[in-house]
């Protein structure tokens, strides 16, 4: 990586105007990474930048509001915090975020279930096109694209959309995103379609990482999940209430999600969440020709009208 | 998914206050034969209406649910059934990925005076219910405890 060493040193020319810069440092083995919050040098010489840095660090900012932070970001990263900017959840002028092109990151998930047991990992090299783990003794050589992250393989943002020191040379490589996976799924039997969802939230055992992963579910302390007043659900383990949860989690993000995964990269049962969005995001594009976090002027689809809607016939039932 | 047995199936409508509600009543006030299935929530707007009313009666039994609000233009709060529509249309998208089917919902715009229509939305809406069937078994813990209570 010869930029991040460029990286490193626009962030120590940043950080005396800033409070905390986020970035990733490496976690508990050489696959995993953290998410790391530098104030001090020594903590920027901890930076890393490579396809295992997953975690969409804009979670982080709405939280951080009022504070002068700066931030590390992919391009998918960006687009949440042109959604956050978007709906007035953070300030631009707080806000320094440094960037450079992204070759795509590593799902964890599609790792665990190449190599089998990922408890001991040993060493892990990557590159754009392999990754090699050594874990409990063995070597393994992954093709990247067998174990990248899915969104990276319909990114069409692989230079962020905002930034304000931006490293490297812009990349984007537009690749085509026609809701495949989606269709696909709806090509199944109802019957079928639900029982899958009846299987999966089965699993579900009610955390809420979705949820707290999610750089677009602000409300916090006042989830409805939680709200006893009123009271939409109970805390009962129950499928209906775990599987209404997610509907709700899907309907406050339609319009704004941006399809960063993070729902589903952190639920720990493997739930493909976003599947619930991405179905919504189809809908929105076809109904109102809008993509959420491309645009900071633009207004959620879902809080606006129009008074002739050209692609909604209500009447016509 | 459905609570009931017999010959009426449960079908929720969340009509608003100003133009559909009105409607109905218009249409008992002329005595329009009607069936008699469906339960009416009257709410002061159908921008009231949150998504999750509807997605909460289905999660929760209904065997369908109808919207009814004024026409569009026509909203006692100017623009409450504009921000509605979209709302509900999404709604209506949605419901096929989580296995629903979407016929099971639909939404339509009715005012005080077409009792009429009124009587017309509510006879094809439960009619294709009726020809839907009852709505799939969600979780059956679900209809044993209401059982049980019952
Ligand atoms: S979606 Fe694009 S920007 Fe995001 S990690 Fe993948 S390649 Fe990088
Ligand atoms: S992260 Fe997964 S297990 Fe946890 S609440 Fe969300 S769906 Fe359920």
């Amino acid at each position: 990586m010869p930029n991040l060493e460029e990286l490193k040193s626009a962030i120590k020319e940043h950080l005396p105007d800033l409070d905390m810069v986020i970035g990733w440092e490496q976690g508990f083995d050489p696959l995993r990474t953290s998410p790391i919050f530098m104030r001090s040098e020594a903590d920027i010489d901890k930076l890393i930048w490579s396809p295992l840095c997953v975690h969409n660090l804009a979670t982080y900012l709405p939280n951080l509001k009022g504070k002068k932070v700066g931030i590390v970001v992919k391009g998918c990263d960006s687009r949440s915090i042109v959604e956050l900017l978007q709906e007035k959840l953070i300030n631009q002028d707080d806000l320094t975020i440094f960037s450079m092109p992204c070759d795509g990151v590593v799902s964890i998930r599609k790792i665990q279930n190449a190599v089998g047991d990922l408890d001991y990992v040993e060493a892990v090299e990557a590159n754009a096109e392999t990754v090699k783990v050594t874990a409990d003794g063995k070597t393994y050589n992954l093709k990247f694209e067998d174990i990248a992250a899915s969104k990276c393989g319909r990114c069409q943002y692989n230079t962020p959309l905002i930034s304000n020191v931006f490293i490297g040379e812009p990349k984007n490589e537009p690749k085509e995103d026609n809701y495949d996976d989606v269709i696909a799924f709806e090509q199944k039997s109802e019957e079928e379609r639900r029982a899958f969802w009846m299987g999966e939230m089965d699993k579900c055992v009610r955390c809420y990482a979705c949820r707290n992963a999610c750089p677009m579910c602000v409300c916090k302390d006042h989830c409805v999940a939680q709200s006893r007043d009123p009271h939409w659900l109970t805390q009962e383990d129950t499928v209906e209430n775990k599987w209404f949860f997610q509907m709700i989690h899907a309907m406050h993000l339609a319009g704004r999600c941006t399809e960063c995964g993070e729902c589903e990269r952190s639920c720990p049962v493997g739930i493909p969440l976003l599947l619930l969005k991405r179905k919504l995001n189809k809908e929105i594009d076809e109904l109102f020709d809008y993509k959420a976090g491309t645009l900071i002027d633009a207004t959620p689809p879902l809080q606006a009208f129009k008074v002739e809607e050209e692609n909604i016939n209500e009447r016509g039932w | 998914m459905s609570d009931v047995t017999g010959t009426e199936l449960r079908i929720v409508g969340f009509l608003c206050n100003w133009c559909s509600y009105g409607g109905a009543d218009t249409a008992g006030v002329g005595r329009f034969q009607q069936p008699t299935d469906l339960r009416i929530i009257r709410v002061p707007c159908s921008g009231r209406i949150d998504p999750l009313f509807v997605l909460k009666s289905l999660v929760n039994g209904a065997d369908g649910v109808l919207v009814s609000g004024c026409h569009p233009r026509d909203c006692h709060y100017s623009e409450g059934n504009f921000y509605a529509r979209r709302r509900l249309e999404v709604l209506k998208r949605f419901l096929p990925i989580l296995g629903i089917d979407e016929r099971r919902f639909e939404y339509t715009w009715v005012s005080a005076s077409e009792g009429q229509k009124w009587k017309t939305v509510v006879s094809s809406f439960t009619e294709r219910i009726h020809e839907l069937g009852p709505a799939p078994v969600l979780n059956p813990a679900l209809i044993k405890q209401a059982e049980a209570i019952l």
